[in-house]
C-alpha cells in the first residue's frame, strides 16, 4: 500500500480531537439542560409537598386569603393578586413610554438623539435591583405617603419602582421589532402622501405590532420575577390590598423574607415552596406566550 | 429556456495511468432537492480543468465533493476514487483527504492572523515543529503563489490589510503549504479586479506543473485561455468534457454550443 | 388639516414623553450619585461594617462581591463556551436541538429569586456546601450561563463561515478550526459579553441571600491559605456582598447609619457597573483593532 494510501486510512490526531471536542460541547450543553431539568424538578417536588403531606386543598390554597402557614392558614390568594396587580400596573404604565422612547429613536430622532439615549437605557438594565429598591425605600414611598397618604408602602410604590425597571427591558425589545420592520413599508406610506404620525401609527407599529407583545411579555416576566426593589417597598404583610396604598406581598417578597424563618419540612416552609412553584410555572407561562406569539407572526 | 435533452452527452476518457481522480456516478442532494445527476469524469494529473455552466448548474457542488466539503450540508452518493480509494467510504480519514486534496474559495478569506501564521497555523497543527523547515515552506508557497515579493517584508503583518488579490494570492499560499496532490479552485478570481485576475491565472498556469487544478470559473474567456480541459455542466448534468480547444472551436452538444456563444447563462 | 394637526400633537406627546424617561433617569442617577458619593471616603472602602453601630465601611462586603465575582465566572465561562461551541458548530436543526434551546431561554427567565432558593436547596443543604463562597458562586453561575452562552453563540456565528471552510479545507479538525480560528475571531464579541454579564452579577442579591449568605465574618487579608477558616480566600465562608449588604441593613433596620451606607454604597456599586460597560465596549473595540491590524 502506498503512503497515502495508509494515511487516508488511519484515522489521524484531527479524528480524535474532533471527538473530543464534541464530547466536551455536548457534555457542556447537557450540564446545562439537566440544571434546567433539576430545577423545574426540585422546585414542583417541593412545592407539591404542601399538597402532598401537608394535604392542602390546592384550590383553597390559590383562592384562600388568610395566610398564617404557622396556624395551618395557607391562602395564597394576597400574594398571588399582590403580584398580578404590580407586574400589570408597571407593563401598563411602562409600555406607552417605552413605544414612545423605541418610536424617538427609530423614526424620529437624528443621530445624536438616539445616541444620547441609547448608552441611558443601557446604564438602566444595569442598576442593580437593590439600588432601585433602596431609591425606591427613600424616595418612592416617602412620596406615596405624602400624596395617598398610607404608610406608603403598598402595590403603588411597588408598581413605580417595576415599571423603572421594566422600562429598559420593553424599549430595547420594541426598538428591535420596530428596526425589523422593512424600511420599503416607511417609503411607500410616505409615498402615498401620509404624515409621519400616520406611516407610524397605521404602517409600523401594526407591521411590528407581535414584537411589540413579546417586549410586553417579557417585561412582565421581569416584573413578576423581581424579588428585592419590590421586597422594600411593598410593606410585606400577607393581607389582601385592600387599596394601591395599603401593604401587602408579593410571592416573590413573601419568599424572601419568609424563607429564613421557616424550618425545612414544616407547613410553613412548603407552603413557601408552593409560592415557588407558582412564580416557576408564570415564568414557564410566560415562555409559552412568548412562543405563541412567535408562532402567529410566523403565520401571517 | 430552451429544453435540452439531458441524457444525452460526450465525456472524454483517459488512460488510467493518467488518471489523478475518478469520478463515478455521483448525485448530490440538498435533503429532498438533488442537484447533481449521476456525473463521471477523470481528471488527468497535472493538468487544468474547468467546469463551466450557467449558475445553478451544480459545478460547484460538484467540485466540493471532491474533497469531502459538502459532509455536513449534503448527501453524496456514488464513487469518487483517489489512490485506489473511494473517498466517500466512512474509511477514508477526510482531514488527511483535506491535505491531499486542497482548495481554495470564491471569497477570499485569509484567517485574521498575520501573513506567515496564516500559512504556518495548520502546518504547526499538523505536527510540524521544525522553524528551519517552517521558514522554507512559507518561503517557497508564497513564491509558488508569486505574493513573495510583496509581503517578504511584512510577514508579520495582519492578513486582514492584504487586497483581495493579494488575499487570494495568500489564500492559494496557503493551500499548497499542505504539499497537496490536487487543488480545487471554486471561482478563485470573481470577487477581483481584472489585474490581480490576470495574476492569478498566470500562477494557476504555473502550479498546474506540479499540481492537478479544478477550477469552476463563471468566466468562459478564462477557461479557454487557461485550461487544458473543459467540462461543461447544464442543470446538474455533465453534458460535454473535452480538450478546451474543442469546446470552444466545436462542441459535440448543442447546449455546450448555445452556452459558449452567450444564449443563456 | 386633520392629519398634519395629528402628527404634531402625536410627534409632541412622543417627544414629552421621552423627555420625562430622560428626567426620571437623569435625576435617579444623580440622586444616587450625589447622595451617596460624598460619603465613599477611603475610610468607607477600606474599613469592616458594624451591624448596630454607625460609621462602618464595606471593605468586605467590596471583597466578597469581587471574589464571587471571579469565582462564578471562572466556572462559568468553560461550561457557556463548550455549550455557545455546541448551539453554533454542532447543533443540527431538529427536535433535539429546539429543546435545549427552549431549556436554555427557560433558564434565563426565571426569576433570579427562584434560582437562589433553588440553590439553596440543593447546593446549601444537600450538598451541605451551607452559606459559603461557593454556594454563591454556583448559584451564580447559574444566572449567568444562559445569558453568556447565547452571547458566546452569537459572537460565533458572526465570524463568516468562509473562515470555517479554510480551516477544514487545510485538513483541520473541526475543534482544531473552532479553537484556532473561530474563537479567536469571535474573542471581541466574546470578551464585551462576559464583562457585561459581570456587571450583572456584580449587583446581584437575590440569589445570594440563601447561597451565600447575609453576613460577613471577620476575615484576614494576610491569611493566604485559602483552607484557613479566616482566610479571605476560604471559599467555604459565608460572604455577604455589597449588593446583598444595601437590602439587608435596609430591612433589618438596626443599623443607625442604614441610609448612609445604602446611597454609598449604591454609588459605588453604580460605579463599578459603569467601569464594566464602559471596559466593555473599550476592550471589545481594542482586541477588534488588533485582530484586523490597523493597529
Amino acid at each position: 500500500m502506498s503512503e497515502i494510501k495508509n494515511k487516508l486510512l488511519k484515522p489521524s490526531k484531527a479524528t480524535k480531537q474532533d471527538r473530543f471536542g464534541r464530547r466536551i460541547s455536548v457534555l457542556c450543553i447537557g450540564l446545562i439542560v439537566i440544571l434546567v431539568a433539576s430545577i423545574i424538578f426540585f422546585i414542583a417536588t417541593k412545592g407539591m409537598a404542601t399538597f402532598i403531606s401537608n394535604h392542602v386543598n390546592p384550590i383553597k390554597f390559590l383562592t384562600g386569603t388568610d395566610w398564617s402557614p404557622s396556624q395551618k392558614m395557607t391562602g395564597a390568594l394576597p400574594m398571588i393578586v399582590t403580584s398580578f396587580g404590580v407586574t400589570l400596573l408597571a407593563a401598563l404604565i411602562a409600555t406607552p413610554f417605552a413605544i414612545a422612547i423605541a418610536i424617538y429613536m427609530t423614526e424620529i430622532a437624528n443621530k445624536k438623539g438616539s445616541k444620547f439615549l441609547q448608552p441611558i437605557i443601557e446604564l438602566l438594565v444595569g442598576i442593580p435591583s437593590v439600588v432601585y429598591g433602596f431609591v425606591g425605600l427613600t424616595v418612592v414611598v416617602p412620596a406615596v405617603r405624602t400624596l395617598f397618604g398610607g404608610t406608603g408602602f403598598g402595590i403603588l410604590a411597588g408598581s413605580i419602582v417595576l415599571f423603572v425597571m421594566v422600562l429598559p427591558t420593553i424599549t430595547t425589545l420594541t426598538i428591535d421589532s420596530l428596526n425589523a420592520v422593512p424600511s420599503h413599508y416607511r417609503k411607500a406610506s410616505l409615498a402615498l402622501g401620509a404624515t409621519r404620525w400616520q406611516t407610524i401609527y397605521k404602517v409600523i407599529l401594526r407591521a411590528a405590532l407581535p414584537g411589540i407583545m413579546t417586549a410586553i411579555v417579557f417585561g412582565m416576566a421581569r416584573a413578576f420575577g423581581e424579588a428585592l426593589a419590590v421586597q422594600m417597598v411593598i410593606g410585606n404583610s400577607a393581607l389582601m390590598p385592600t387599596s394601591l396604598v395599603s401593604p401587602t406581598s408579593t410571592l416573590t417578597s413573601q419568599l424572601t423574607t419568609e424563607v429564613g424563618n421557616t424550618i425545612m419540612g414544616t407547613l410553613p416552609n412548603n407552603a413557601l415552596w408552593s409560592l415557588a412553584l407558582i412564580l416557576l410555572l408564570m415564568s414557564l407561562f410566560f415562555n409559552l406566550v412568548v412562543k405563541y406569539i412567535a408562532k402567529r407572526g410566523q403565520l401571517k | 429556456m430552451k429544453q435540452y435533452d439531458l441524457t444525452k452527452n460526450n465525456i472524454i476518457q483517459f488512460k488510467p495511468e493518467r488518471v489523478a481522480l475518478d469520478a463515478k456516478h455521483v448525485n448530490v442532494f440538498y435533503g429532498e432537492k438533488q442537484s447533481t445527476f449521476d456525473v463521471s469524469m477523470q481528471f488527468p494529473k497535472n493538468r487544468i480543468i474547468a467546469f463551466i455552466g450557467a449558475s445553478g448548474s451544480g459545478k460547484s457542488t460538484f467540485l466540493r465533493c471532491l474533497n469531502r466539503m459538502n459532509d455536513d450540508v449534503a448527501t453524496v452518493d456514488g464513487q469518487i476514487n483517489y489512490e485506489g480509494l473511494n473517498i466517500n467510504s466512512s474509511a477514508i480519514n477526510v482531514y488527511e483527504l483535506r491535505k491531499q486534496i486542497g482548495m481554495v474559495f470564491q471569497q477570499p478569506n485569509p484567517f485574521a492572523k498575520s501573513i506567515k501564521d496564516n500559512l504556518t497555523f495548520a502546518l504547526k497543527k499538523h505536527g510540524i515543529k521544525d522553524n528551519k523547515q517552517i521558514d522554507q515552506v512559507v518561503k517557497s508557497s508564497l513564491k509558488k503563489a508569486a505574493l513573495y515579493e510583496e509581503v517578504q517584508d511584512s510577514l508579520n503583518k495582519s492578513a486582514m490589510s492584504l487586497s483581495g488579490g493579494q488575499a487570494q494570492r495568500l489564500c492559494i499560499a496557503r493551500a499548497i503549504t499542505m504539499n497537496p496532490d490536487i487543488l480545487l479552485l471554486d471561482e478563485p478570481t470573481s470577487a477581483l479586479d481584472p489585474i490581480s485576475t490576470k495574476k492569478i491565472e498566470a500562477t494557476i498556469k504555473e502550479l498546474s506543473e506540479k499540481y492537478t487544478i479544478i477550477m469552476v470559473t463563471h468566466n468562459m474567456q478564462q477557461a479557454s485561455r487557461i485550461s487544458d480541459y473543459t467540462a461543461f455542466f447544464h442543470m446538474g448534468h455533465l453534458i460535454e468534457y473535452d480538450k478546451t480547444s474543442k469546446i470552444f472551436t466545436n462542441p459535440s452538444e448543442e447546449a455546450t454550443e448555445d452556452y459558449i456563444t452567450g444564449h443563456f447563462g | 388639516m386633520n392629519a398634519r394637526r395629528n402628527n404634531k400633537i402625536a410627534t409632541g406627546v412622543i417627544i414629552g414623553l421621552v423627555s420625562i424617561v430622560v428626567l426620571i433617569l437623569l435625576s435617579l442617577i444623580g440622586y444616587i450619585l450625589i447622595t451617596g458619593l460624598p460619603d465613599v471616603s477611603f475610610k468607607f472602602l477600606f474599613t469592616e461594617s458594624k451591624a448596630f453601630a454607625a460609621g462602618g465601611g464595606i471593605v468586605n462586603q467590596l471583597f466578597n462581591s469581587l471574589y464571587l465575582l471571579v469565582l462564578s465566572l471562572l466556572i462559568s465561562i468553560p461550561i457557556s463556551m463548550g455549550a455557545g461551541i455546541y448551539l453554533a458548530e454542532y447543533a443540527k436543526p431538529n427536535w433535539l436541538t429546539s429543546t435545549i434551546r427552549t431549556s436554555i431561554e427557560v433558564l434565563s427567565s426565571l426569576p433570579s429569586i427562584v434560582i437562589g432558593l433553588f440553590g439553596y436547596l440543593v447546593l446549601v443543604i444537600k450538598f451541605q456546601l451551607d452559606f459559603s463562597i461557593l454556594a454563591g458562586s454556583i448559584a451564580l453561575m447559574f444566572l449567568n450561563l444562559p445569558i453568556l452562552t447565547r452571547s458566546i453563540e452569537d459572537s460565533i456565528n458572526s465570524v463568516s463561515p468562509l473562515q470555517r471552510q479554510a480551516g477544514l479545507s487545510l485538513g483541520l479538525s473541526r475543534w482544531e478550526t473552532i479553537k484556532g480560528v473561530i474563537i479567536p475571531e469571535a474573542l471581541p464579541g466574546i470578551l464585551t459579553g462576559i464583562i457585561l454579564s459581570a456587571g450583572r452579577i456584580f449587583g446581584e442579591a437575590a440569589a445570594l441571600i440563601y447561597t451565600a449568605g447575609q453576613s460577613a465574618p471577620t476575615m484576614s487579608y494576610t491569611n493566604f491559605n485559602p483552607f484557613s477558616e479566616t482566610s479571605f480566600l476560604n471559599p467555604m465562608r459565608p460572604a455577604e456582598t455589597l449588593a446583598v449588604h444595601i437590602w439587608k441593613v435596609n430591612t433589618d433596620g438596626i443599623t443607625p447609619d442604614a441610609d448612609i451606607i445604602s446611597s454609598a454604597s449604591s454609588a459605588v456599586l453604580i460605579i463599578v457597573i459603569l467601569i464594566f460597560n464602559f471596559g466593555a465596549r473599550y476592550i471589545g473595540n481594542r482586541v477588534y483593532k488588533k485582530l484586523t491590524g490597523d493597529k
